[in-house]
């Protein structure tokens, strides 16, 4: 499983005072504990705090400073990109576009050239999909720009979308149903992303939900996800995920070997 | 029609583990060797790079094992002392390096003390300049006795030391540590014990690295293909970025093709099999040919002409 850790978002207000304030400690804490806790990718986001790329490019540099692992993006305007993506000191995961030609047409050059990755959003101009085919019919269309620029299946991301359970309960088996259908579309087959946390928003039992949600899409094909990566029992249930799909083998030890 | 590319891309690649040192690192060796590092399974050259050749290690014991006349005769009288037979291996079979095994420190074989033990691995360093595994009898309780004293005594010489079980490790981890030897990880075939053991060592802050795995080898007709899968699997985990799966691999092929009757009875009790000082070396031969292509890196082998036959496969195909 590739984990995203999501907690620089400046939608949480000590990254906002950070961002503001300039003060780097605060990102580079995060970044040691989400990294501690088994991060492989630190997610970036400026949020509301700023529109500046000196500002994005300020909080890479402060991840960087403080661990080695690649950076998740999370912009989607290419003024910021090109300024962001090249100080990256592992190739990153720019974090998101949709299916929209003018969009991936205007941040692929820049990912393809750097070696990175990007996550695709299954929706395109008419919104957000209503049902599986809807989803896999944008991720086709994503599929076939990333090989228009040269990018091998595996630099995609494809996110199916995960909408609130308590608010569109319909959803949730159509968002598995396209997962899984993700997973034939070429061999290797491209990555399967989501921002877990949508499916509990709203409800009262968010993380048993969570759980419980990013079990079964394990089992329909889901290998990254953006998650609060210090939430042990949330982890654990995916490690253990894994093991029933066969990703991984079976030790006696295997969450504490993961926590290491 | 354009045919389309079925090559695996792994991330990973098997850890590159060095044995032995030379005089300039610490040792007396003449050569070092060094096994793992590959970036794909064995003999697929154009998926990725195999940088290191399987390498060949010459079964020796304190003690005579007991064995039938067909490989101990074929030996000769070197048998009975370990540095000769260490120096045999080295200079007419022409092994990579030697596996010292001190079956005579078993409780039920002569219970030796660790002053003989540690004796016999000086002796050895000494008959011979290639790197050196050296084996307890099996035995936990007196293994803990007589490993860290051949660890002193091999002290500076980059050794192989076995073995780590998943219910006796403390002790060769402190050793191992305090005199720089690499650790053999043994599991009983099976692969889950097989990175529990793993997982025990690096908990015990010993670096994985400096690891080879040991799935206690199966001979052809008894178990071969368990052990076969379990090497192959292991060996795509590693590859795939499982770090706790990503070390080289050893097969006792000597220690176990001399126990089956195949390798063993003589052709007038089993008529039809053949003649048996053919079959012997052919069957200890064949089941090793068959674990490099499963993934093995280290291959300890017994008899003279399985040797000879092995390095031949060794260089025709790798």
């Amino acid at each position: 499983m590739i984990f995203i850790g999501e907690r620089i978002n400046a939608g949480f207000k000590d990254i906002k005072e950070a961002i503001v304030s300039g003060d780097k400690d605060v990102i580079r804490e995060w970044a040691r504990k989400q990294a501690d806790a088994g991060a492989d990718y630190i997610d970036v986001n400026l949020g509301t705090a700023s529109n500046r790329p000196e500002d994005l490019c300020w909080m890479i540099e402060a991840v960087q400073e403080e661990v080695d692992l690649p950076i998740s993006i999370d912009n989607n305007k290419p003024s910021m990109l090109i300024e962001a993506v090249p100080i990256c000191k592992k190739p990153p995961l720019v974090n998101s576009s949709t299916a929209e030609d003018s969009k991936l047409d205007a941040l692929l050059p820049i990912v393809a050239e750097h070696g990175a990755s990007i996550i695709g959003l299954v929706m395109d101009e008419a919104g957000s999909p209503k049902n599986a085919d809807q989803r896999v019919e944008n991720a086709g269309k994503i599929l076939s720009k990333i090989m228009e620029y040269d990018m091998s299946p595996e630099q995609l991301f494809l996110d199916p979308i995960v909408m609130p359970l308590k608010f569109m309960q319909e959803q949730a088996a159509e968002i598995l149903a396209a997962a899984r259908q993700f997973g034939l579309f070429s061999d290797p087959p491209p990555h399967i992303v989501c921002g877990l946390t949508n499916i509990s928003n709203g409800t009262t039992h968010k993380k048993l939900i969570n759980r419980v949600f990013a079990a079964m899409l394990i089992a329909n094909g889901l290998d990254a996800v953006i998650l609060n990566v210090l939430d042990e029992e949330l982890v654990n249930t995916i490690l253990t995920a894994e093991l029933v799909m066969n990703r991984s083998i079976y030790a006696d030890s295997y969450i504490e070997a993961f926590r290491r | 029609m354009e045919l389309p590319d079925v090559r695996e891309k792994y991330g990973s690649c098997v850890n590159e583990v060095t044995l032995g040192a030379t005089k300039e690192q610490g040792g007396t060796r003449g050569s070092t060797v060094t096994i793992g590092g590959q970036s794909t399974l064995p003999l697929l050259t154009f998926e990725g790079g195999l940088p290191h050749k399987p390498v060949i290690a010459g079964f020796v014991a304190d003690v005579q094992p007991q064995w039938p006349s067909v490989l101990t005769e074929a030996i000769g009288e070197e048998i009975a002392s370990a540095p000769e037979w260490a120096a045999k291996c080295v200079s007419e079979y022409g092994v990579d390096l030697i596996s010292l095994k001190l079956l005579g420190a078993d409780p039920t074989l002569g219970d030796a003390s660790p002053e003989q033990c540690a004796r016999v691995v000086g002796d050895v360093l000494k008959a011979v300049d290639v790197p050196l595994i050296i084996w307890g009898c099996g035995d936990d309780a007196k293994d803990n006795l007589i490993l860290p004293e051949c660890s002193q005594a091999a002290k500076g010489e980059n050794c192989l030391i076995g073995s780590a079980k998943e219910s006796n490790y403390l002790t060769i981890v402190a050793i191992c540590k305090a005199d720089k030897h690499k650790i053999i990880a043994e599991a009983p075939v099976d692969i889950n014990i097989g990175k529990q053991v793993n997982i025990l060592l690096q908990d015990a802050g010993f670096d994985l690295k400096d690891v080879v795995m040991f799935q206690t080898t199966a001979a052809l007709g008894y178990g071969f293909d368990y052990v076969y899968t379990i090497l192959e699997r292991a060996r795509i985990a590693g590859l795939k970025g499982d770090a706790l799966m990503a070390g080289p691999q050893l097969c006792d092929v000597g220690g176990e093709v001399w126990r089956v009757k195949e390798a063993v009875v003589d052709e007038d009790v089993m008529p039809g099999w053949g003649e048996l000082s053919r079959r012997g070396p052919l069957w200890e031969a064949v089941c090793a040919g068959n674990y490099l292509q499963a993934g093995a890196d280290i291959l300890i082998m017994a008899h003279p002409r399985a040797v000879k036959n092995l390095r031949l496969t060794i260089d025709q195909f790798f």
